[in-house]
């Protein structure tokens, strides 16, 4: 082993740690919905790849910076989240899974293809100032727009921790996430605490997109792979852990990118099933998630 | 048809250090009817479930007909002669009442057109047979109970396991199924163990009853006998009016 | 005659006759059609046929598999490859590639159903292992690697080598249809088929009268997958191409489920009533496409049209269809 190799590993850690980050992110809004309500979130990927193209549109019709435009995206993906459990998910809750995934799967249809028809098959990418900026920490290189879409992801993540901490609704969600059945009990206004579960899902993967535009460009054929990668990553952490979708987007970060390092970049996601398909046959409820399923 | 034996020794069960069923021995001859009472939590299902095969006993015996069953799977204690119904009734929802029974009897009667005619037979016996294409998840409460005991025994046991059957039905309908359930045992010789709380049953089919609380064995004897053991008496006060 | 009567059991002469007309029509239908009809009918009889084999796994087992196109994929592979590096013919590639899918579902459902994976789990588990076997694909050179394989382009008709027009690939796919439906009503109407019921239903009031459960389900994944791997040599040698990126996609494994759940899970017209459905919105959209021009509204209407269906027949088409002609298919 060459130090020169050493070096390069470690680099390919930090890149992986910081798109783990937003991987993460990502991953969270897919387990905070599920923990809550027992629905996966087939649409997952292509709600990803529209928060990507809105925060590129942003860019590059109104030359607003996509950290800046993340915000208001959020806070649209919140809305659109909260009215689409409202309409057209709520009368699946607790169906037959192959319904929910149905139902999801036409959502996702609808998703990707409004992007196509939108904005063309092309690839589109946002060009930032930044772009080809980097902080240097001893022999490591932080690439400036990684680390800012790392930073912000960690934000995000520190902002919901403190929403499901402090908040009683934050609280609620988590009660009900830990406990289904408990939560009703209680006599929560489930109803609205559903809606706002997704909102709140929506609004993680919507921040996750504006994130993402920066790292790389966005055509609507990434939505399949993203719904993929969060499958992978919730699963790994555990499917309704909050934490461990963090943790988990971290570790596929990693091990993507030192997979791609180590073989062929192509099969470094070859790793990440490989990894997955390990996890559900030794610890199903994933390296983070408690009990039985 | 005819009965088995059953002889449990010293069976006991540990849930993550949880002693649920601890050192229980006890014997039903063949074709007897036993039940077993205590109070909630005191691990009768858990006894049910090791005699089934859900799970195995972490130490003990059980037998059936002096062939060691525990620890085999539950389709192969069914196989052995073991039919059992739930506390927590399990229809096949979505099938119908037939197929509901068929399933039972296909385990004997490979044949669909033959295991039919027995589902049929066993079902117009339990009152069931005009409700027969009815979806089972149609039922009232105390018709899906009678279906779980068609059910049961359509697979032919030899040893017929009841969890609460009576809970829920109202006292004429108790008195249908113990008729029931006590005809089946003089004609067939069947063996029957029944875990239940309405003692009015209990009295009226049980030659023995052994009684169980936190896990352990505590009393066994006639109805009579256990109504005034003082043991069972003290674990019972708080559910003295039952008795 | 024994065999028939047995599998007719109590079916309604109407149904039996309806099948009868409708087998005869599709058997002199080559004849009448022009090549775009044709074409449309060998798509329905393809998603029809692959639908059934689903069914055999979510329909009766009750597993939720989204990654049977592994097993579609392998088939095709494996008899595609042999015929293009060792000039072996399908008939006899078939074996192999239906044996390598077998192999594949047995460890998918071995692992899956050993380790009590259930509902979401378990599809994800077959997920992972397509996602798996595409990006192992991309690198076998062997199989063409990521450029894909690519059979030469027949005009004559060699049944031997399952080379020649559409109209020999219609009959081959009309047998596969039917006999596979015509083993799915023989299935439902054996024990095993029973019990399979039983263990969608229940697995656990199943295994107490005596259902051996992780037998049956292996039988259902085996059976399913061998179905779709002939499916998969069908569609190899039909369309003369294949890439790891359509092949093993998940994609193509949806696209295997939608026929059943749409026209009716666990029943045995679903499958072909929803094939008919799907391939129908699909041509009709193709052809709005390609009036607006504009790209991606076919899917959209197509996805408006599944989220019309799921919202108001979400037990599937045909059940509400046959409550209307006054069948009602029971399931056994």
């Amino acid at each position: 082993m060459t130090a020169d190799f050493l070096l390069n590993l470690a680099q390919a850690i930090v890149n992986g740690l910081l798109t783990g980050m937003v991987y993460g992110l990502m991953a969270l809004g897919l387990s905070v919905i599920f923990g809550v309500m027992r629905i996966v979130n087939f649409a997952h990927g292509e709600m990803m790849v529209v928060g990507m193209y809105l925060a590129w549109m942003g860019f590059e019709y109104l030359q607003v910076s996509p950290l800046l435009s993340l915000p208001v995206i959020a806070l649209l993906f919140f809305g659109a989240g909260y009215l689409l459990q409202r309409s057209l998910i709520s009368p699946f809750i607790g169906r037959p899974e192959h319904q929910q995934f149905l139902l999801l799967l036409a959502v996702a249809i609808l998703l990707v293809n409004a992007s196509l028809a939108i904005a063309g098959p092309d690839s589109r990418g946002v060009q930032m100032e930044s772009q080809f900026d980097s902080y240097e920490v001893g022999p490591l290189v932080f690439d400036a727009v990684r680390l800012h879409a790392a930073l912000a992801a960690v934000a995000i993540a520190l902002l919901l921790w403190l929403f499901f901490t402090r908040t009683r609704t934050g609280k609620s969600i988590r009660a009900a996430a830990d406990n289904n059945l408990a939560a009703l009990v209680v006599g929560l206004d489930v109803r609205r605490l559903y809606a706002f579960t997704f909102g709140i899902g929506a609004a993680c993967v919507g921040a996750a997109g504006a994130l993402m535009i920066t790292i790389i460009p966005v055509s609507p054929f990434l939505a399949v792979e993203y719904t993929l990668l969060a499958f992978v990553i919730v699963i790994v952490g555990g499917l309704g852990s909050m934490t461990g979708a963090l943790l988990g987007g971290l570790l596929i970060g990693v091990s993507e990118a030192v997979a791609g390092l180590l073989l062929q970049p192509s099969l470094k996601s070859m790793f990440s099933f490989g990894l997955l398909i390990l996890v559900l046959l030794l610890r199903p409820q994933g390296l983070l998630g408690k009990g039985s399923q | 048809m005819s009965g088995a034996r059953l002889d449990l020794e010293g069976v006991t069960k540990h849930f993550r250090g949880l002693r649920a069923v601890h050192d229980v021995s006890f014997t039903v001859p063949a074709g007897a009817i036993h039940a077993l009472i205590g109070p909630n939590g005191a691990g009768k299902t858990t006894i049910f479930n090791m005699i089934a095969g859900v799970f195995a006993p972490n130490g003990g015996v059980v037998r059936l007909d002096g062939k060691a069953i525990s620890g085999l799977r539950p389709d192969l204690i069914c196989d052995a002669g073991v039919g059992r119904t739930f506390q927590l009734v399990k229809p096949f929802k979505g099938l119908s009442v037939l197929e509901n029974v068929t399933v039972g009897a296909l385990h004997r009667k490979p044949r669909l057109a033959e295991a039919q005619d027995s589902a049929a037979a066993i079902l117009s016996r339990l009152g069931l047979y005009d409700r027969r294409h009815q979806l089972a998840e149609s039922l009232t409460l105390p018709d899906r109970k009678r279906l779980e005991v068609a059910r049961a025994l359509a697979t032919e046991p030899k040893l017929l396991l009841l969890d609460e059957v009576m809970a829920g039905l109202r006292p004429t309908e108790v008195d249908v199924m113990v008729g029931f359930l006590r005809e089946l045992n003089q004609r067939t010789g069947l063996t029957i163990l029944l875990i239940e709380h309405v003692m009015r049953a209990v009295m009226a089919l049980a030659a023995e009853v052994v009684v169980v609380s936190y896990g352990e064995k505590i009393a066994e004897g006639t109805p009579l006998e256990i109504t005034r053991h003082q043991g069972v008496l003290d674990v019972y006060l708080g559910e003295q009016e039952e008795l | 005659m024994s065999f028939v009567r047995r599998l007719a059991g109590n079916a309604p002469p109407r149904i039996l006759w309806s099948l009868a007309i409708l087998l005869a029509l599709l058997l002199v239908a080559p004849a009448v059609l022009g090549k775009y009809w044709l074409s449309v009918l060998i798509l329905i009889l393809y998603f029809a046929f692959v639908g059934q084999a689903w069914n055999i796994m979510m329909g009766f087992a009750g597993q939720l598999s989204l990654g049977h196109a592994l097993y579609a994929g392998l088939g095709g592979y494996i008899a595609a490859g042999l015929y293009f590096h060792y000039g072996i013919g399908p008939w006899a590639g078939l074996f192999a590639g239906v044996a390598v899918a077998v192999l594949a579902g047995a460890i998918v459902g071995y692992l899956g159903f050993r380790f009590s994976l259930a509902g979401v789990y378990f599809a994800l588990l077959t997920i992972a292992f397509a996602e798996f076997t595409r990006l192992a694909f991309d690198h076998w050179q062997w199989a063409g690697g990521s450029g894909g394989l690519f059979l030469k382009v027949e005009h004559a008709t060699d049944i031997v080598n399952l080379r020649g027009g559409p109209v020999l690939f219609y009959y081959v796919i009309l047998a596969l249809a039917a006999g596979a439906f015509i083993l799915c009503r023989a299935l439902l109407r054996s024990r095993l088929g029973q019990y399979w019921l039983a263990i969608r239903e229940d697995a656990e009031a199943a295994q107490a009268v005596g259902v051996p459960v992780l037998r049956c389900k292996m039988i259902a994944i085996v059976i399913s997958a061998a179905l779709t791997a002939l499916a998969g040599v069908w569609n190899a040698f039909y369309y003369n191409n294949l890439f790891p990126e359509t092949a093993f996609a998940m994609g193509r494994s949806i696209e295997i489920t939608l026929a059943p759940i749409i026209g009716g899970l666990g029943t045995l017209f679903g499958p072909i009533v929803g094939a008919v459905v799907l391939t129908g919105l699909g041509e009709a959209f193709t052809d709005l496409g390609d009036v607006l021009r504009i790209p991606g509204i076919k899917q959209i209407f197509y996805g408006l049209a599944l989220l019309v269906i799921v919202m108001y027949r979400p037990a599937g088409v045909w059940p509400w269809l046959a409550n209307k002609l006054g069948l009602t298919e029971r399931q056994s």
